[in-house]
């Protein structure tokens, strides 16, 4: 450190590098955790989260795809770009795989998200074969998520997507309780079910999809989040999706905090640190499920 | 208004209802009537397409051919929600390893009556979910979360759920199956109060004896048709239920109540 920096150049610091990441880290965080417990909710699962619909992969592809063909990693409209159509483009696919006459089983549309997600996995290794050695550790830091070099452009195409698609989950609340019952139960009193799944499912994939092209995968928030909360707000959706939504905001601007500061000057890659704390959690969730897990 | 256009209009009609899964035929031309103030049973051995023609009446399998009238109309052409407001369905399985409390499990019976983004339930929908619990002897456990009832609760609160429901028609697949026999008596006593308020009620019953001391009528189903429907004791001969179970029974009236019993002889030559 070189003695006190000029006003100007900290004011650029903090409204032109940390601004952007904070807010990006805050959105991805809220898109992740209400995406993660809305599909929770919806496969009746808490193994679930934002990736079950090959997202984060279809998403890495793009991304690798697009490193390796050369194009710019900070440019909006091409990595971030093609990681988006990625995304989507396997959530469709994943969807249409388990569609069958109008109907989607939670269970096939499970495996059928598996499945396609380790396929993408085996094509994004095999990308990263073929690619050269700048560009692998361009990729393996994109793979591992992040949020170094946001900048307000992205803010201004990524975070209202997320935002809308997120405040439009949480108008779905009652439909998830009920659902929690079963679906055979909840289409006897009245709920639209397919209808209530596909409406879900596409806002999942749509807010996933937005966060993880200008943010690389980031594991476990969606995972993590909801379930640490529904242990202290309990199941009921019309407060779990709003205290989702601020708790994984809070949670993955914290971990990208920690991220910068942790062994600083150097800064450790965002999806590491969720990856630490979810990773236990995880095992534990395991251990307890044979218990009986509710969700 | 005539017995027949009541029954159209309020109750359950089907006529000539043929419908095939999985490219097998399971219903081949089932006609039903149940009416207001009716309990029609169900009843046939595994695989009979009981639980076919519930999901049928509930609009969830398409027909190949024939006509199905619920609360005079079509369930395959009305909005999940309008039709919630017709017709309550207590499933044959459901979740409730839930923490949600009983009263907030009965009070999801009344979502087809809330408008579509409301926030909390009004007075009135609290109102139906506490009467409906009252009826079905849960009121004390109104705050227990689901997850501690015994199964014969469990399924009496599926029952009271379906009554906070509202709704002119109550289908039931399997109501007592697994219940102690207090609980059998329970939900079927609970079913009758509603049928005696004017509510149509179809109930697919394994237990024949069950179903001959609290049917109105039944409607004995083999192999994706009708054999017989009627009053129990004209359907329950040792005749039809040897075509239909191919079992040996020999039939006679119970001492006390006065419904059909069952002597099961043993399996009939085929």
């Amino acid at each position: 450190m070189v003695g006190a920096p000029a006003p100007a150049l900290v004011r650029d610091i903090v409204w032109n590098l940390r601004l952007p990441r904070v807010v990006i880290a805050g959105a991805v965080g809220t898109g992740l955790a209400v995406a993660g417990c809305v599909l929770q909710g919806v496969f009746r699962n808490p193994m679930a989260d934002p990736g079950v619909l090959g997202v984060s992969a279809g998403a890495g592809l793009g991304a690798v795809i697009a490193i390796y063909a050369g194009l710019g990693v900070r440019s909006l409209w091409s990595l971030p770009g093609i990681a988006f159509a990625g995304a989507l483009l396997t959530a469709a696919t994943v969807y249409g795989l388990a569609t069958r006459a109008g109907r989607t089983p939670v269970l096939t549309l499970l495996l059928a998200g598996i499945a396609v997600g380790s396929l993408l996995t085996s094509a994004i290794g095999l990308v990263m074969i073929l690619a050269h050695e700048v560009q692998i550790q361009t990729m393996l830091l994109w793979l591992m998520g992040g949020f170094d070099g946001e900048t307000w452009q992205q803010v201004a195409v990524a975070v209202p997507v997320i935002l809308a698609g997120s405040a439009a989950s949480l108008l779905f609340a009652r439909e998830l309780n009920i659902l929690a019952t079963g679906e055979e139960s909840a289409r006897g009193v009245g709920v639209p079910v397919e209808w209530t799944k596909r409406a879900l499912l596409a806002l999942c994939a749509l807010v996933t999809a937005a966060g993880v092209s200008v943010s690389g995968t980031i594991g476990f928030v969606g995972l993590l989040v909801p379930h640490m909360l529904r242990l202290i707000v309990g199941p009921d959706h019309r407060g779990l999706l709003p205290a989702s939504a601020v708790g994984g905001a809070a949670f993955l601007i914290l971990a990208d905090l920690g991220a910068r500061l942790v062994i600083r000057p150097a800064e450790i890659s965002v999806g590491v640190i969720t990856s630490f704390l979810g990773v236990p959690f995880f095992l534990y969730l395991l251990r307890r499920q044979r218990g009986g897990m509710g969700l | 208004m005539s017995a027949e256009a009541l029954r159209v209009a309020q109750g359950v009609w089907v006529r000539g209802l043929r419908l095939s899964a999985g490219g097998r035929e399971i219903l081949r031309g089932v006609d039903l009537e149940a009416a207001p103030g009716e309990l029609v049973g169900l009843v046939g051995p595994n695989g009979a397409g009981k639980t076919t023609l519930l999901r049928a009446l509930a609009g969830y399998l398409p027909a190949d051919a024939g006509e199905v009238r619920v609360a005079g109309a079509d369930p395959r052409r009305l909005r999940a929600r309008n039709l919630g407001r017709l017709l309550a369905q207590v499933p044959q399985v459901a979740t409730l390893d839930l923490d949600f409390s009983c009263l907030e499990v009965v009070l999801m019976g009344r979502y087809a009556h809330l408008r579509p983004l409301q926030r909390q339930e009004g007075p009135g929908d609290l109102a139906a979910a506490r009467s409906a619990l009252a009826a079905a002897g849960l009121r004390e456990r109104e705050a227990d979360p689901v997850a501690v009832l015994s199964g014969g609760e469990r399924q009496l609160l599926l029952l009271a759920r379906a009554l906070a429901q509202d709704a002119s028609v109550l289908l039931l697949d399997e109501p007592t199956a697994n219940l102690d026999l207090r609980h059998r008596l329970a939900a079927l006593d609970l079913v009758r109060g509603s049928v005696a308020l004017g509510m149509t009620a179809v109930a697919a019953v394994h237990d024949l004896e069950l179903a001959a001391r609290y049917c109105d009528r039944i409607v004995l189903l083999a192999g994706g048709t009708v054999l017989a429907a009627g009053r129990p004791e004209a359907v329950l001969t040792p005749a039809a239920i040897a075509r239909a179970f191919g079992v040996t029974v020999s039939t006679f009236p119970d001492p006390m109540t006065g419904a059909i019993r069952l002597s099961v002889l043993g399996r009939a030559e085929s």
